[in-house]
This record gives C-alpha cells, sequence and structure tokens, in this order.
C-alpha cells in the first residue's frame, strides 16, 4: 500500500523521534539527571531563536546551544562546591532570558519561533525526517557500540571510572547526545515538550522491568508508541499533536506505575 | 621529608620486595582544603597495610591517590612501577580493585549482581570489544571465591549492607587485579557480618596473593592480618610502622585528641 507522502514522513517522524528521545531518556533517568533535559531543551529554543534573529538555521543555532549548555552543565554538575541542581538552574534561567530576549527582538510576527515551543509532527519536512533518522541513528549506534560502558557509567559513575572505563568522556558524550536529540526534534515536537518526551518513556520503561537492555527497548517502545498516538488523535481532533503526545507518554507512566512488579516486590 | 612517612611497609615475613606503591610528597587540595599534604610512602607487593586516622585525616584521599581518582595537585605516584599521570591512570585502574565506602544505588536499579561484578571487567576488556566467555567465567569465579553466586540474579538494589560489601568485592575480583583498595570495608554491619567479611578479605589476599590497603577509623576492630599501620591526621602522615608500634596506647590516644 502506497501511503501519501506527507502521512509517510509524519509515520517516520513519530518512530524516529520517540525511539531517539525514549532511548537517551534512560540514561537521563538512570543518571537522575531529569533537570539536565530541561535545561537542554529550552537551551535549543533558545538557540532556535536566536539563529532566526540572526539569520542563521535555527537547527543549528539549537545544536550548538545544546552543545554549549553540555559542556557547561558537565563540569559544573561535578563541582563539589555547587549543588548540581543549582547550578544547572542557573544554567536554566539564562537559556530561557536569552530565549525571551531573542523573541522580544525578532521583528515582525513570531509565529516562527513559538513554533520551535510547541512543534507540529503534521508539518513535518522531508529534512526534518533526514535528520531525525540520522540523530536516532547515531544514538543507537552509539548504544550499541559503547552498551557495556554506558552501564557500568548507569550504574555508578565512580565505579566506571575505577574499573578504567573512560567515564567522563561517555558522561559528557552522553550529554550532547541528549542536546542534539532534542535538536532533531524541535520542529516535530516543540523545545518546551520535548522534556516530557525524555522523561516518561524511561520512567514507564523502569517500572516494568529489571534488565537494563529491556529497558532502553521498552523505553524506545513507549516514545514510539506515545508518538504515533499523539499523531492520530492530532489528526482526528485537531488537537495539538506535541501536547497529546506528552499526554499519552504520561498516561503510560501512570499505567505503569500502577501495574509495576517493582511495587509487589521486597 | 617526614621521616615517618619515608619509612618502608614491609611485606609480612620480612622480605622487602619492590615497592608497589610509592607516593613522593604529594599533595591534594579540594579549591581552598589541603586533603592530603606532602607524603611520602612506599607499600612493598603483598603487603596487607591499614590507613587509620580520625574523620577527615585525609585517610580517603590517601586510599584514592593509588588509583588516580584523588585530585593529586603535586608530587609524584608510582603504582605497579609506572607513573601514574593522564596517559596511564586508565591501564592501572583496570589493574586496582577499589571498594568504595559508600556506594549509591538506587534499590530500583535494573542491573542484577551478575552484570553489576561483570562491570570489573569492562575496563580490560577495552572499549568496542564485547565482553567474552573468558570475562564471564571470571566474573562467576569472582562470585563464587566470595560466596554470593546465589545472589547472582538478584537486582543490586535487592541486597542486605553484608551482601553488598560481598558483591562489590566479587567486583574487584573479577577485575583480576594485583592491588585492593578498601575503604572502610567493615563500617555499618553488623558483628557478624563485619567478621564475615574480614575473613573474606584476608582470604582473598592470601590466596590471590595480593597488596591489600584498607582505610578504617576503628582501630579496635583491625583485622589482624594487618601487618603495617599508616596513621593519618590532619592531612599528613604521623607514622608508618608495624601494627604493634602504631598501636600503643599513648600513640592512638595522640591520633584521636
Amino acid at each position: 500500500m502506497d501511503l501519501p507522502p506527507l502521512l509517510a514522513r509524519q509515520l517516520a517522524a513519530a518512530v524516529l523521534g520517540g525511539a531517539a528521545c525514549g532511548l537517551v531518556g534512560v540514561w537521563v533517568v538512570m543518571m537522575r539527571i531529569p533537570f539536565v533535559g530541561v535545561a537542554m531543551s529550552h537551551a535549543a529554543f533558545a538557540g532556535a531563536v536566536i539563529g532566526l534573529l540572526v539569520g542563521v538555521n535555527p537547527l543549528v543555532g539549537a545544536a550548538v546551544a545544546c552543545v554549549l549548555a553540555s559542556v557547561l552543565i558537565g563540569p559544573l554538575a561535578e563541582r563539589s562546591d555547587l549543588e548540581p541542581s543549582v547550578s544547572v538552574g542557573i544554567i536554566f534561567s539564562v537559556v530561557l532570558g536569552i530565549a525571551f530576549l531573542g523573541i522580544g527582538l525578532l521583528p515582525g510576527p513570531r509565529t516562527a519561533a513559538l513554533s520551535y515551543i510547541w512543534g507540529n509532527i503534521l508539518l513535518v519536512s522531508g529534512r526534518d525526517v533526514t535528520v531525525m533518522a540520522v540523530m536516532t541513528g547515531v544514538v543507537l549506534g552509539f548504544l550499541l557500540l559503547f552498551f557495556k560502558e554506558i552501564r557500568a557509567v548507569l550504574y555508578n559513575r565512580e565505579v566506571a571510572r575505577a574499573v578504567g572505563v573512560p567515564e567522563r568522556p561517555l558522561f559528557y558524550a552522553m550529554l550532547v547526545l541528549c542536546g542534539l536529540t532534542v535538536t532533531a526534534n524541535l520542529d516535530t515536537i516543540g523545545g518546551l515538550l520535548i522534556f516530557s518526551l525524555i522523561i516518561n518513556p524511561p520512567s514507564a520503561a523502569y517500572q516494568l522491568t529489571w534488565r537494563l537492555r529491556t529497558m532502553f527497548l521498552l523505553s524506545a517502545l513507549f516514545g514510539v508508541g506515545s508518538c504515533l498516538v499523539g499523531l492520530v488523535v492530532s489528526y482526528l481532533t485537531d488537537a495539538p499533536s506535541g501536547a497529546v503526545i506528552i499526554i499519552t507518554s504520561s498516561v503510560a507512566f501512570g499505567l505503569a506505575l500502577l501495574f509495576s512488579p517493582k511495587r509487589r516486590r521486597r | 621529608m617526614n621521616p615517618a612517612s619515608a619509612a618502608v611497609v614491609r611485606a609480612p615475613g620480612g622480605r622487602v620486595p619492590g615497592p608497589v606503591v610509592r607516593l613522593d610528597r604529594v599533595s591534594v587540595c579540594y579549591y581552598e582544603h589541603i586533603a592530603l599534604s606532602d607524603v611520602s610512602l612506599e607499600i612493598p607487593a603483598r603487603a596487607f597495610a591499614a590507613i587509620i586516622g580520625p574523620n577527615g585525616a585525609g585517610k580517603t584521599t590517601l586510599l584514592t591517590v593509588v588509583n588516580g581518582l584523588g585530585d593529586i595537585r603535586g608530587g609524584r605516584v608510582e603504582v605497579l612501577d609506572t607513573v601514574l599521570d593522564r596517559r596511564t591512570v586508565r591501564g592501572l585502574r583496570c589493574r586496582i580493585g577499589y571498594v568504595p565506602q559508600h556506594l549509591n544505588v538506587d534499590p530500583r536499579a535494573p542491573i542484577n549482581c551478575r552484570e553489576a561484578v561483570l562491570l570489573g571487567r569492562v575496563g580490560r576488556a577495552g572499549l568496542l570489544r564485547r565482553l567474552s566467555a573468558a570475562d564471564r567465567a571470571a566474573a562467576d569465579r569472582a562470585l563464587e571465591l566470595t560466596g554470593v553466586s546465589r545472589l547472582a540474579d538478584r537486582p543490586v538494589g535487592h541486597l542486605s549492607g553484608g551482601e553488598a560489601r560481598k558483591v562489590s568485592l566479587a567486583r574487584v575480583i573479577a577485575q583480576e587485579p594485583e592491588i585492593l583498595l578498601l575503604d572502610e570495608p567493615l563500617s555499618n554491619l553488623d558483628p557478624r557480618a563485619a567478621d564475615e567479611l574480614e575473613a573474606l578479605v584476608v582470604r582473598l589476599h592470601r590466596r590471590l596473593d595480593l597488596t591489600t590497603i584498607l582505610v578504617t577509623h576503628r582501630v579496635d576492630r583491625l583485622p589482624p592480618a594487618v601487618t603495617r599501620v599508616i596513621l593519618l591526621k590532619d592531612a599528613r602522615v604521623v607514622f608508618v610502622g608495624d601494627r604493634a608500634a602504631a598501636l600503643a596506647p599513648d600513640r592512638v590516644a595522640a591520633l584521636f585528641a
């Protein structure tokens, strides 16, 4: 059966975006740095707005802002004289300030900038799908190539370092990949909402399994499922796709929590 | 140089093999705080040494200088005949087993004990290489040696304090280390669990020909196998010598005064 090109692109975006967010979300949830995800998604949004302001491709602006945020957040989170949540909170407020400053300075209607807040999977372009496919491939490749090291870092960073794993470069690579995943999905999910897609699917998966491999798999499936449901509901009701995706992933988390075997053990 | 800190920690039997750890005027600072000041020290192969001192004396810092986790600001550290620097530190860590005092493990973490023990093989295996059958066999052997094979499939968050320490020991034994670093291994354990773990550590030290360095602030719970003692106070080594001399009542009283 031949799908109309737009529908095919939308389905591809749902699968690719959901999978990538679900995968990087596992390390955000396992390392207990959800606020880093929030800061990163807002940094991407700020970068896109600045890109619009100075006439650079907004996705390039978002990618640069995410990488910058990663290299700032990493060392700040490791400083023993600063509470990590405080330092990440400061970065969050700075990027939010930059984003709103950029919006304020933009001439004319600000619809392009505001579209990066909400995103719209229904308007996904061929280029968006290509960017998302490349990004999902990079995340998946990184995970497959370095799975044993990633497991060590997620178990305990100090132990990983002590057994000879290059823990710091891996930690930074994970932060940067998280930021780039946010960037790749900025058009479709939106900078404000993508954070939930990074947190909810792995949190749901976490409730249901004692195996890390299964957690990655379930998280990717929940991410894909949430995006597909969001797409369908958006089609049927004309509701904003990003919002429906987030609500769906939140419901999945609620159900996982309710039926979690971990609640019954111990 | 502090004459006490320059003394050599001798191995049991009085033989003095080449030192496996050699610290020369090592200092460690965390921002304005001096954690270790101008420490020189040698520990020979197969010694069982204890670092003793009050809270905040720099015991953990001294221990982690050996595997490069401590942030060395001055001096020279030589471990297993290799100068510890940025280039050599990862390779050395693969040969040094380290059990930290506090291991923050999420009680619901999706990792079981066998997988946690296998982590000890990850550094040795190297990047872009899968863990081999030999790696898995080494992990199983380590679980057996530490008496926790029955826990292999249990989630790491579902262990008692004593079991968790044994699984940590199994992880470092799976590394097939030459040096074992233990940070307060018996703290927060009930007397029976502490006795069991102490006996296990001593057994592993002897059976695997390890050089063992443990940190403790409990002079009353020093394993009898410990032959040489390093006393640490206010970031400085104040005594290095044999057990009997180190535990003289007036010396212990001065240490904790």
